[in-house]
Parts: structure tokens; sequence; C-alpha cells
């Protein structure tokens, strides 16, 4: 019953794409995917890994600002932050007894905790709109910009040094103890595991939105004071909602250290902390699967033109984002299926609300 | 009976100007009161006091006996007060049905939810525009759909801040039915009011206001027939 309740929630109206055609679609996809790293070479599926790591930060961005309304620019702080835990506790305890799966789980909690901290002072203070970004922004310059000088050996936790901008490297992969030889998470298996892990976080994330909880993180978008009206604690709805995007924005930096075996404070500067909302706002910020695909599109873009030179990327994704703002501010996938969805139901008419202007005022004696 | 509504020499201060100067308001459960009185008397402010949205300058705030003054806006109204605000409070961009199950989710889960969302949009005559949004309502549809959600929370004091502003006379008399039907079931009400033939088609005992105090107050016989009361509302008080 409960299973059944929960299955239900997957398909509600806070996401696009239901029905037979798109979960026969979807299943397709994450089948093909599945078959990549069999049918095609090694490199082929580590880049693609490499756009799977990013997907639970997109969505997790997707989730605080086009679900709650709440525009965070330092998702890249929990990033930063969960990559860098996880390196110290693994470079530390290494590899062995599934210590790096207790190292993931440190990194999520230490990521969960400061947006946790970050978040009361914000929610709880009255921080609202514009602000959230400028604040959130400020914490991801400001972890870059300490760790960044952490380049003397004074600056090392146990064996683990941090240095400083070139950021730290040689930490091990996920590994999963397994009698005989354990299974280290690279190659075709680290291509599995974060497939399958997408699917569960966006699966989960669908029933999250089209639950109760979803329903007030959209009445609080949409108009605060009335959502406030009804009842709902609205800075405990936010505080909930910016805990979980930034765990999964951790999630992202963990995995993204053990795909490449290292992390620098870069990932939290600027340009990191700009591309994950120009992917969430060109794809549709306000819908899960608009998201994930523009930033699995926008990913694949900016790789193919980095051979040119990695500044043709940015500049492409800072016009890619205007162009969103200004022609499709719902975002370009979010867009075609709703043109889409609208072909094939006729859609009724618009019609503006009229008669806004307060009564004049009755005599008393009329 | 406890007074279901009580404010004690509730003062408000906005900068220089006292928008509140001092009101002893008691509504007593099944009441159906309306507060009238010139623009800028009060009235709304008044109301915010009571529900937190803005904090008191001076004086206490009881409901059903409980000095909510210290508690803040979703703490009130979790205690069973509810309002409709001014301008349309909806959720423009959702749907008739999904602004009215945000609010419904919290009094009842389940199936039964589904049963009272039927319920109400038959009695809001929403039923046909259940997937519409909300934006595409017509005014008089938005203020219904909002006092629907009001009521959603099956709250023991119901607040309506202009109910019928906007409305054409049909709708307002609708209007006017509904507060009644609601107010017949139990539900303590209290509205702000300019429409005077909506006044009279409602209420019982009228409160006036009058830059920031109670003016008079009595039975809507007594208020319609007060020279005095005439007299602010033509600005000569």
């Amino acid at each position: 019953m409960q299973l059944r309740r929960s299955i239900a929630l997957l398909n509600g109206a806070q996401t696009v794409g239901t029905g037979r055609t798109f979960w026969a679609g979807f299943a397709m996809v994450v089948l093909l995917a599945a078959l990549l790293p069999v049918v095609a070479d090694g490199f082929v599926a580590n880049n693609i890994a490499y756009f799977l790591v990013w997907t639970f930060m997109a969505l997790g961005l997707s989730l605080i600002w086009g679900y709650a309304g709440i525009l965070s620019f330092g998702q890249t702080a929990f990033f930063g932050l969960a990559g860098y835990a996880y390196a110290v506790v693994t470079i530390n305890a290494g590899d062995a007894h599934g210590l790096t799966w207790a190292a993931l789980l440190v990194a999520l909690a230490v990521s969960a905790v400061t947006a946790a901290v970050l978040g009361y002072f914000m929610f709880y203070g009255g921080v609202r709109d514009v602000f959230v970004g400028i604040v959130t922004l400020s914490v991801t310059l400001v972890f870059e910009t300490f760790m960044a000088q952490t380049a003397g050996p004074e600056w090392a936790i146990g064996s683990a040094r941090l240095n400083g901008f070139n950021g730290m490297n040689g930490m091990p992969s996920l590994t999963v103890p397994w009698p005989g030889q354990a299974i280290v998470l690279e190659g075709a298996p680290l291509f599995w595991f974060l497939l399958g892990l997408l699917v569960i976080v966006y699966l989960g994330l669908r029933m999250l939105v089209n639950s109760r909880f979803g329903n007030v993180l959209v009445a609080i978008r949409e108009n605060p004071t009335r959502a406030e009206m009804l009842g709902y604690d609205i800075r405990r709805y936010q505080l909930s909602v910016f805990v979980i995007g930034s765990t999964l924005a951790g999630l992202s930096g963990v995995l993204y250290t053990t795909w490449g075996s290292y992390i620098t404070p870069s990932s939290m500067g600027l340009n990191a902390a700009a591309l994950p909302i120009i992917w969430v706002a060109a794809g549709g910020r306000k819908d899960l699967t608009a998201s994930l695909v523009a930033t699995l599109v926008l990913l694949w873009i900016s790789q193919m033109l980095a051979v040119y030179g990695s500044q043709y990327a940015l500049v492409l994704m800072g016009a890619i984002l205007l162009l969103a703002v200004m022609v499709a501010p719902d975002g370009f996938v979010l867009a075609i299926a709703n043109r889409l969805s609208n072909a094939r139901q006729r859609h009724p008419s618009r019609k503006q609300p009229t008669g806004t202007a307060e009564q004049a005022t009755a005599s008393i004696k009329s | 009976m406890t007074t279901i509504l009580e404010t004690r020499q509730l003062r408000k201060r906005f900068g220089g100007l006292d928008a509140i100067q001092g009101i002893d308001l008691k509504v007593e459960p099944g009441e159906l009161r309306c507060l009238i009185g010139p623009n800028g008397a009060g009235k709304s402010t008044l109301f915010k006091l009571i529900l937190g949205n803005y904090p008191v300058s001076a004086g206490r705030v009881l409901f059903k006996g409980e000095d909510i003054t210290d508690l803040t806006a979703h703490e009130r109204v979790q205690r069973g007060m509810s309002i409709k605000f001014q301008v349309p409070g909806i959720f423009v961009h959702l749907s008739v049905a999904q602004n009215l199950i945000i609010a419904l989710q919290q009094t009842v889960r389940g199936a039964a939810q589904q049963v009272e969302l039927e319920r109400l949009l038959a009695l809001l005559d929403l039923a046909e525009s259940r997937a519409k949004r909300a934006g595409e309502l017509s005014h008089g549809q938005q203020q219904w759909l909002e006092i629907g959600m009001a009521i959603a929370l099956a709250p023991a004091l119901l607040l309506l801040d202009e109910p019928t502003a906007g409305m054409s006379p049909e709708e307002t008399y609708k209007t006017g039915e509904l507060v009644k039907h609601l107010n017949a079931q139990g539900m303590t009400v209290v509205a702000i009011e300019h429409d005077m033939t909506f006044v009279r088609q409602i209420a019982k005992k009228v409160t006036v206001l009058h830059f920031g105090r109670i003016f008079d107050e009595g039975p809507l016989e007594a208020i319609v027939a007060s020279d005095d009361v005439a007299r602010i509302y033509l600005g000569k008080a």
C-alpha cells in the first residue's frame, strides 16, 4: 500500500513527462546507457561518467531554485567541501574494509551540516530573494580563497596535505570490499554505479516534489505569504530543501573527486559556481527532467568545444544563459516539452484577470 | 463559551503614523461580524496584527483565550484562524485543484482529501475549472478560490479582507450567501467590507473603525441608522 502510494507520486503536478510513452522512453534511455560501456570504448564511457557526476548537483539546484524558488549561487561550496572531505578521509584511512564508503558518508554529512548551519542563519534570519544568491556566492568564493592559500606544509590533516591552489590528488576510488579481489569503481563499474545512482536519485526526487512536501515547496515559490497563511512554517521547508539540494551537490563533489582522483579550490570558484545555474536555467529549473537533460547536453557541448580551448565553452554557456533569459525564461527543454503537450491537448485560451480595482467606498446610507 | 478573538489595547505605529490606537475588540464564537470604516481607518492593519503579519507596537491578541501575541503567523493559523487577503493571494501558476490541495493537505490526507476537494470545488462553483491555471480565472472566481483555500483549513475563525472587491453585483450576492452558509455551519467570520449592500446581506453586528480607533459598534440596524457613522464616511468627522 505504502509502496503503491510512493510509486503513484512518480507522476504528478510538479513533474513533466507522464504516461506510457515517457516511461517507455525513460526505460529505453537507461537501458541503452547501461549498454554503453560494453559497446563503446572506455574513453567514451569515462567521459559520460564525467557528465553523470555533475547531474546530482544540477538536480539539487533544480530542487532548491526551480521548485522552492531559492536561487543559490553557491552550490559549489558544498561540492568542494564534500570533495575535500572525501580526499582527507580516504588519504588518511585508505580504501580497505569499505572505508571509502564511510568517507562518502562523512563527506555528505559535512556538506549537509554546513548547509544546515548556513541555511539556518539565512532562512531564520530573514535573508530573501537575491540576497540568498549573494550570500551563497560569497560563501563559495570564501572557501575557494581559503583553500587556495593552504599550500604550506602546516596545512595538513593527518597525512593529507591540502596543497593550496594545486589541490589534492591521489585519493583512492570508491571500493567495494569483495572476497578475493575488491571491486574498485573505475571505468565501467563506476559508470554503472553512477547511472544506477542517478536513476535512484531522479526517481526519488520526482516522488519528493509530487508529495505533500513538494506541494509546499512550489507554494512557497509562488507566494510565500500565502503559504505561511496556510499554516506552513516556510523557513523550515526552505531549510530542509536547501540541505537536501546541497547534500546532492556534495554527492557530486565526492563523485567528481573519486572520478578524477583530484579536487582543487577552483571547483568552488566563480566559473564553477555559474555553470550549474546555466545548465538548470537553460533547461528549465522548474522541472527535474528538463534540468537533467539540459545538464547532460550542455556538458557534452562544453566538452566538444573544450578541444578548441576552454574559453569558448564558457563564452557559449554565457550566451546560452542570455538567450534562455530572453527567449525562454522557463528554459528551452521545458518550453519544448510544453509545446509538445499543448499540441496534443487543446489548451484553453488565456484570460487576464479583470476588474482588480478596489470597489469605491459606498455611502453608508445608500 | 470563551471569546474566540479578543484584542486588548492593541496599537501599531508606522514611523510617525499611529495606524492602530488602542483597539479593544471582542468577537464571540459563531458571530458574523463586519468591520467597516473609511479608507485608512486601519482595518487591514488590524487583521495583519491579529494574524501576526506585523508585530504589534503594544497590546495583546487573544485567540480562544490564549495569548497569541508572540506567536508567528503560521503558528496562529495552525491554531485555527485563516484569512482571505484583500488582493487575491492565490498561486496563479498552479491549477485550481492544486491550489486547494495545498491548503487541504493541512487538514485531511488520503482518500478523504479527494472527497473534500470535490466538496469545495462544488461549493465554490469551480468544478469545471479545476484543471485551469488559477491565474486564468475571472477576478471573482479568484476571490472564491482564495476563500476556498482559507476554509479548506477548517478554521474556527475566518477573516475576510474585502471578499467582494471587484465583483459584479451577482457575484457579490453569491459571496454573501456563501459566507452566511459557512457561518451557519458554525464558522466565526469577521469581514472587512466597503460594499454596504453586502454588509446588509450578511452582518448581524458591525464594528466601525475610524483613525485607528473603534468609532462605533452595534447591531447592523443601529449602525446603518447612525448619523455619526454616515458623517465619517463622507469625510466630515
